[in-house]
C-alpha cells in the first residue's frame, strides 16, 4: 500500500495544545514540512517567541531555543552568528513581533541577518486572553479595546510586511495566509522560499502568515477562517514584497 | 611573558580572547567604549564575530542565542545598559547557559554621570532580573586583575553553566596598567552536550529554555539552582586581608576603592594606628567566611563605597553584630580621598571605648 499522508519528520510526536480550529497547528506542520522537504531538519535551529506557540520548542522536531518576549530575533542573531551553516529560524506572534519586539526585528531584518522568520498575525494577544495588538483592526473588540479599536486612541494597525519590505537587509518578504487550502499551498510555497533564500545566503526571510484566533474573536472556527478572509485580507494584502533579484 | 601596557577596557577584551571568547555583542556606552571598539578590531583576526546590537536588550538576547550554541561569549556595558540587560540575565540563568557580563559601572540613578561609582552594588548582587537566581561577581581592583578575574569568569561560567558578571567602574576601564597574560587556574569542565547546535540526526533535539508551566517542576529547578548557588558559595568566594593580624580599626572596600583605602590603611599605621582591610573579590557570593578571621584586637568597622551604603547590608550580615559597623561614601562619581578616609578611622577610634 503506498502511503499517501503522513507526519512530517519535522514535527516531534507530541500532541498541541493549540485551541479547536486554530491555524498555528496548520503554520507548524507546514514548517515542518518544509524542514523536511529541504533536508534541513539535523541543522535546524528555531527560536521560540513567547504568546500561544511559546511551546513551540516541544514541537518541532530539531534543536529549540526559547526567547524573551519579542527578543527571537536577537536570539536567533547571536545563534546565526555563530553557527553560519545552520539554518536558523524564528516564529513569532503579532504581539512578539510588532510590539515589544519590533526594534528585534527591524534590526535583524537591517543588518540582513541571514535567518527565516515566521510571523503568524491573528491581530490579537491569544495567550493572554485576547488583548489588542498592534496589528489589531480598526473596529475589532479586544479586552483592552471594548469598544472596538479606535484610530484616535491606539492608530492604525500595523503592517509589518510592508514595512519590513522597505529595509534594504531584508531579502524575501511575503504575506500568506491559511484560511482555505489554496492559500495553505501558497503558504508553504513562500515558507520554503523564505527558507531557500536562506540557504542561499542572501540576507533576512520573512513569511507574515494570517491566522485564526476563534477562541479570543468568539467565532467557531468555519466563522474564523470567513473572519480573516473578509477583514483581515482586506487590510492585510497577500503577496510578495520583496524577492531577491535573481543572478545578484 | 612579558608585561605590556595597556588601557583597562583593552586589556579586558584582550584577556577575553585569550580566554577563547569569539563572540562580542554589545552597544556603546561611556565609560566602556573601548572595549567594543577592541573586540571589533580584534575578533575578525581570530575568526569571531563581533555584532553591534541596537539595544542592550538585544545584546543580551544575542548572547542568549550564542551562549545557547555552546561557544563563550561576552558583552559588556555600564550601569544604565546593564540595567536594561536584566531581562536577558534572568533568562540567561534560568536556562543555566554560561556567559560573561562586563559592567564598567557609573554614576546613577538615571542617566546619572558618567564618573566611576560603585552604585551597581544592588543590581549586581541581588539580581537585578525577575526571579530566584543568583550569578558570581567579581571586582577586580587593578587592571592585572581585572584580566585574571575574567579569563577566570569564562572558566567558572562554563563550569557552573552560569552567567557571571565582572564588575569594574570607569576607573579600572580607564587607566592603563602594566598586564601579564597569565594562563588562567586548570579546570575540568564538564561537556556541552546540552547546545543547540542542529541534531545533525544523531540525537533527540536540544531545548534551551527557563519555562516551567508546572510549578511543582518550576520549583524542583529553583533548588536545583540554589544548590548550584551554594555550591559556588562553598567553592568560589576570593577576597584579600590586608594587613588584618592586629588590626584595630577594619575597612571593607572593593575594586577601585579598596585601593585608595589601602594608601589609607599605610597612612594610618605610619602614624601609630593598626588598621587593616578586608577586601571582598567576589560581591557575589560575598565573602561572609573573612569576617570570622576579623582578631580580637578590632574595635570597628567602616564600609567605605563610592555609593551612599549599598555594602552595608552584606557588612552587617557577614559580622552577625559583633562590632559597631560605620560607613563613609561618596557618589555620583566622586572619589573618596585618603585623608577623608584618615580622618573618618579617627572619628570612629575616638568614639569607641
Ligand atoms: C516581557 C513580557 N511582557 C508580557 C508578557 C505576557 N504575554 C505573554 S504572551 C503575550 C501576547 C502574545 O501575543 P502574540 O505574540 O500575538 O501571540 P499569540 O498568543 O496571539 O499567538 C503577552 C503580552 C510576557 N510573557 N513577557
Ligand atoms: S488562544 Fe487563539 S491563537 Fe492561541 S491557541 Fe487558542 S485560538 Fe490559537
Amino acid at each position: 500500500m503506498s502511503v499517501v499522508f503522513k507526519k512530517t519528520e519535522g514535527l516531534a510526536e507530541k500532541q498541541t495544545h493549540y485551541c479547536p480550529g486554530c491555524t498555528h497547528g496548520i503554520i507548524h506542520r507546514l514548517v515542518g514540512e518544509v524542514l523536511e522537504e529541504l533536508g534541513v531538519i539535523g541543522k535546524a535551529i528555531g527560536v521560540a517567541p513567547v504568546g500561544c506557540s511559546v511551546l513551540a520548542y516541544d514541537y518541532f522536531n530539531c534543536d529549540m531555543h526559547e526567547a524573551a518576549h519579542g527578543r527571537a530575533p536577537a536570539v536567533a542573531t547571536g545563534i546565526k552568528r555563530v553557527l553560519p551553516e545552520n539554518v536558523v529560524f524564528t516564529y513569532q506572534g503579532d504581539g512578539d513581533l510588532a510590539s515589544i519586539g519590533t526594534a528585534e526585528i527591524v534590526h535583524a531584518a537591517h543588518r540582513g541577518e541571514k535567518f527565516t522568520t515566521i510571523f503568524v498575525n491573528n491581530c490579537i494577544y491569544g495567550m493572554t486572553g485576547g488583548q489588542m495588538s498592534p496589528t489589531t483592526l480598526v473596529g475589532q473588540k479586544a479586552t483592552t479595546a471594548p469598544q472596538g479599536r479606535q484610530v484616535e486612541l491606539s492608530g492604525r494597525p500595523i503592517r509589518m510586511a510592508e514595512m519590513l519590505a522597505t529595509i534594504d537587509g531584508a531579502a524575501f518578504v511575503e504575506r500568506v495566509s491559511v484560511h482555505n487550502v489554496a492559500n495553505i499551498r501558497k503558504a508553504k510555497k513562500a515558507i520554503k522560499k523564505a527558507f531557500e533564500v536562506q540557504l542561499e545566503g542572501k540576507g533576512f526571510g520573512i513569511v507574515e502568515v494570517l491566522s485564526t484566533c476563534p477562541t479570543n474573536w468568539g467565532l467557531t472556527a468555519p466563522e474564523a477562517m470567513k473572519w480573516l478572509e473578509d477583514n483581515m485580507i482586506p487590510y492585510y494584502p497577500l503577496g510578495n514584497f520583496r524577492t531577491p533579484e535573481e543572478g545578484k | 611573558m612579558a608585561k605590556v601596557l595597556m588601557k583597562g577596557n583593552e586589556a579586558l577584551g584582550a584577556a577575553a580572547i585569550k580566554a577563547g571568547c569569539k563572540y562580542f555583542f554589545g552597544y556603546p556606552i561611556t565609560p566602556q567604549s573601548e572595549l567594543p571598539e577592541f573586540m571589533s578590531r580584534e575578533l575578525p583576526k581570530v575568526g569571531g564575530a563581533f555584532v553591534q546590537a541596537e539595544s542592550e536588550v538585544a545584546a543580551i538576547n544575542m548572547i542568549y542565542g550564542a551562549a545557547g550554541t555552546g561557544t563563550r561569549v561576552l558583552t559588556s556595558s555600564s550601569s544604565v545598559g546593564v540595567a536594561l540587560k536584566q531581562e536577558g540575565i534572568s533568562y540567561i540563568a534560568g536556562a543555566e547557559l554560561p556567559c560573561v557580563i562586563i559592567n564598567i559601572s557609573r554614576g546613577g540613578p538615571g542617566l546619572g554621570g558618567i564618573q566611576p561609582s560603585q552604585a551597581d552594588y544592588f543590581m549586581s548582587t541581588r539580581g537585578g532580573g525577575n526571579g530566584d537566581y543568583r550569578h558570581p561577581v567579581y571586582a577586580p581592583a587593578t587592571v592585572q586583575e581585572a584580566v585574571d578575574l575574567t579569563m577566570e569568569a569564562f572558566n567558572v561560567a562554563d563550569y557552573y553553566r552560569t552567567p557571571v558578571i565582572v564588575l569594574g567602574d570607569g576607573m579600572i576601564g580607564q587607566m592603563m596598567e602594566p598586564v601579564e597574560f597569565n594562563e588562567p587556574k586548570k579546570r575540568e569542565l564538564p561537556a556541552k552536550d546540552w547546545a543547540t547546535t542542529g541534531t545533525e540526526g544523531k540525537r533527540k533535539p536540544n531545548i534551551i529554555n527557563s519555562l516551567f508551566l508546572d510549578p511543582q517542576a518550576l520549583e524542583d529547578h529553583n533548588w536545583k539552582l540554589d544548590r548550584k548557588y551554594k555550591e559556588i558559595e562553598e567553592n568560589e568566594t576570593m577576597y584579600e586581608m590586608y594587613k588584618m593580624d592586629d588590626a584595630e580599626i577594619v575597612f571593607v572596600a572593593y575594586g577601585t576603592t579598596s585601593r585608595i583605602v589601602k594608601n589609607s590603611v599605610e597612612a594610618l599605621r605610619a602614624e601609630g594606628i593598626k588598621a587593616g582591610l578586608i577586601r571582598p573579590i567576589t560581591l557575589w557570593p560575598y565573602p561572609t567566611k573573612a569576617f570570622d578571621e576579623i582578631p580580637a584586637s578590632a574595635k570597628a568597622l567602616i564600609s567605605v563605597e563610592m555609593s551612599t551604603g549599598q555594602m552595608i547590608d552584606d557588612v552587617k550580615i557577614a559580622n552577625e553584630g559583633r562590632l559597631p559597623v560605620h560607613f563613609y561614601g561618596r557618589t555620583g562619581g566622586m572619589v573618596p580621598t585618603p585623608d577623608a578616609i584618615i580622618a573618618k578611622a579617627k572619628e570612629v577610634l575616638g568614639g569607641v571605648k
